[in-house]
């Protein structure tokens, strides 16, 4: 481990030992193979470049999302929150989208963001589940709290797991009224909602080695919606 | 009876809109009148579809507010409601119009903007087309009634899901060649059906039927100028003649059918459209169908003449309804992947097989079309308006 000064150490929140997530690989609808993969901190700035211009996205609350996912990868990268982790689904190492949480304790998890890029293949609903899956499967957690920032969120989260009210909780995002998944709802939903293939076959994890930026077509079309009025 | 000719089609982009519910029906209209190029010749009258504004939009009397929009002063206008066969209704409105020679030109815009308001919403607004007394207050939804509809039409023809799902893949591909379609994304038997991750990706809405057997909720326009012999003699292009219309009605409640599994109004307005234009579904060359579920493009197919009962799945297997098959069905994208804005669907089949037959769908043309035919599916089959187009040789 490199040097680290006495002063920036105090900094640093206290680390616990976090397990690796396994990377596993889901087909989509359109065929394609995504890779979900756990993203280092020295892979964040290319995360960055792709929130960059969603900050001014309104639509579906892209905006919030993109700059309060931008400040938490900063805190990743530089050391500024506890225990946190950042998960990628990438299609042929081009990033489709990304998620991120962190354990608060041993026992209980706090989901942060879920940011699809390449939308209307369930690309977001893929990486919460894998985001859930961290938690419980391989932390051993007994629960995550959970908020929603869009409408789309919430009826991902919410309604389709179900997930139960924990309002006297606020989250971290704004002091939300927390809703919880525990353990038993997450494994009544896993065969539903959680999907993947382990190990994921090695050709395709060194494709997903380097995390590759969507063209700029993509992203506008698939998140801030084609121009319309065409003839 | 006077002839009558399309001589403009346009459209807005189906999908989630910002625009409002007349921007978007101003918005196909004088993408169509462009495309007719009437010069100086007055618009006399327009026909506007749409099913829900009233109550999703809080806007009514939408004919004189598009005439308004686009100071088309003073012509004639109404609104036509018909459900999810609105479109081609007021299609059928404006032929009569022409054909009893009391207007030259009428321009027939069908609209919708239903997603500003949530999917439950949207759900039940729908469903206010069912039986009220009998369906709607016990929950009934168009998905329940098309997956109910999808188990005893599968059970009786021996109909599996994977026909189900290359019908999903045939029209998401054609979609992928239409730039106005709400879902441009291809598909695969895979993804959706058979890799172990397809029970996420194609989740059940009403079982048999699953996400990608359902079309999505949508905002759009479409827009037809309809004209008389004289004026299209005037126009440049080729000439859309409308060749016959026909519409037919059955039972409000579906269980009160005969056999359900009977489209019978489909059946009897296309005996009625053919009968009109003096062609059989043999001579067609280019169809689109109301596949607001996957299974009524099997069970309209049929129902329409073209194919008998019970061999519609198996013409799909052949590939016969590809873009490149024998009868290539919903080059579109078909309500399935192209969208369905409730009101504008009827008419946005009609631009589909307009530009068909005048050569104009670019990456999806159908080779040497000459006969076109829709299906206007209003209700759940309780109302259906089936249309004949033929393409006029010089």
């Amino acid at each position: 481990m490199a040097y680290i000064s006495e002063l920036e150490a105090s900094l640093r929140p206290p680390a616990m030992d976090m397990p690796p997530y396994p990377p596993k690989v889901i087909t989509l609808a359109s065929g394609e193979e995504m890779v979900v993969r756990q993203v280092e901190r020295d892979e964040v700035p290319i995360l960055l470049e792709v929130l960059y211009p969603l900050l001014w996205v309104e639509r579906d609350f892209y905006d919030i999302v993109a700059a309060r996912l931008f400040g938490e990868l900063l805190a990743y990268k530089r050391y500024r929150v506890k225990d946190e982790y950042v998960l990628a689904g990438l299609i042929d190492g081009v990033l489709a989208g990304m998620v991120n949480g962190r354990l608060m304790d041993a026992k209980t998890g706090m989901s942060y963001h879920t940011l699809t890029v390449r939308r209307g293949l369930r690309v977001g609903s893929h990486l919460f589940a894998a985001k859930m899956e961290y938690h419980i499967e391989h932390c051993k957690q007994e629960e995550v709290l959970i908020v929603a920032e869009s409408p789309i969120g919430f009826r991902r989260w919410m309604i389709e797991y179900p997930l139960e009210k924990r309002f006297e909780v606020q989250h971290e995002l704004g002091g939300v009224p927390s809703w919880v998944l525990l353990k038993e709802t997450y494994y009544n939903a896993k065969p539903r909602l959680v999907a993947g293939r382990r190990p994921a076959p090695e050709d395709l994890l060194r494709g997903a080695e380097t995390i590759m930026l969507p063209d700029e077509e993509t992203v506008v079309r698939q998140v801030v919606g084609e121009k319309e009025g065409r003839e | 009876m006077k002839p009558v000719y399309i001589a403009g089609a346009g459209m807005t982009k189906f999908g989630r809109s910002e625009w409002s519910l007349m921007e978007l029906a101003s918005n196909a209209s004088l993408a169509a009148l462009r495309h007719a190029g009437l010069g100086k010749i007055p618009v006399d009258s327009v026909v506007v579809a749409n099913m829900g504004a009233a109550r999703v939009n809080r806007q009514t009397a939408l004919g004189s507010a598009l005439v308004d929009q686009l100071a088309l002063y003073p012509a004639m206008a109404e609104a036509v409601e018909n459900g999810p066969a609105s479109g081609a209704s007021a299609f059928k409105v404006g032929c009569q119009a022409i054909a009893s020679g009391m207007a030259d030109v009428v321009l027939v815009t069908g609209v919708e903007r239903m997603r500003v308001v949530n999917g439950l919403e949207g759900t039940d607004f729908v469903a206010s087309l069912s039986q009220p007394e009998v369906e709607y207050i016990y929950g009934v939804t168009l998905p329940s009634l098309a997956g109910m509809f999808a188990r005893l039409f599968m059970d009786r023809f021996g109909v599996e899901r994977r026909h189900l799902a290359m019908i999903a893949i045939k029209n998401h591909e054609n979609a992928t060649k239409n730039p106005y379609a709400h879902i441009q994304l291809a598909v695969t038997m895979e993804g959706i059906l058979t890799a172990p991750e397809a029970v996420v990706n194609n989740p059940p809405i009403a079982t048999p039927l699953h996400m990608f057997d359902c079309c999505p909720v949508s905002d759009g326009a479409a827009s037809i100028v309809l004209v008389s012999e004289e004026v299209v003699g005037k126009l440049g292009g080729p000439k859309v003649r409308v060749a016959g219309i026909g519409q037919a009605t059955d039972t409000h409640a579906v269980h009160e059918r005969e056999d359900p599994t009977d489209l019978k109004a489909v059946r009897i307005a296309s005996e009625k459209a053919f009968s009109m234009a003096g062609l059989t579904p043999q001579d067609v060359d280019v169809a689109e169908l109301h596949d607001a579920f996957t299974i009524l493009e099997i069970a309209e197919s049929e129902a329409a003449g073209f194919f008998g009962r019970g061999e519609a799945h198996k013409a799909i297997e052949r590939g016969e309804t590809k873009l490149d098959g024998k009868l290539p069905i919903n080059p579109s994208g078909g309500l399935k992947a192209k969208g369905h804005p409730v009101g504008a669907t009827g008419v946005a089949q009609l631009v589909e097989l307009a530009w068909q037959l005048r050569g104009d769908a670019d990456e999806r043309q159908v080779k040497n079309a000459k006969i076109a035919y829709a299906c206007n599916f209003g209700g759940f089959g309780n109302n259906v308006v089936a249309t004949v187009l033929r393409r006029e040789e010089k």
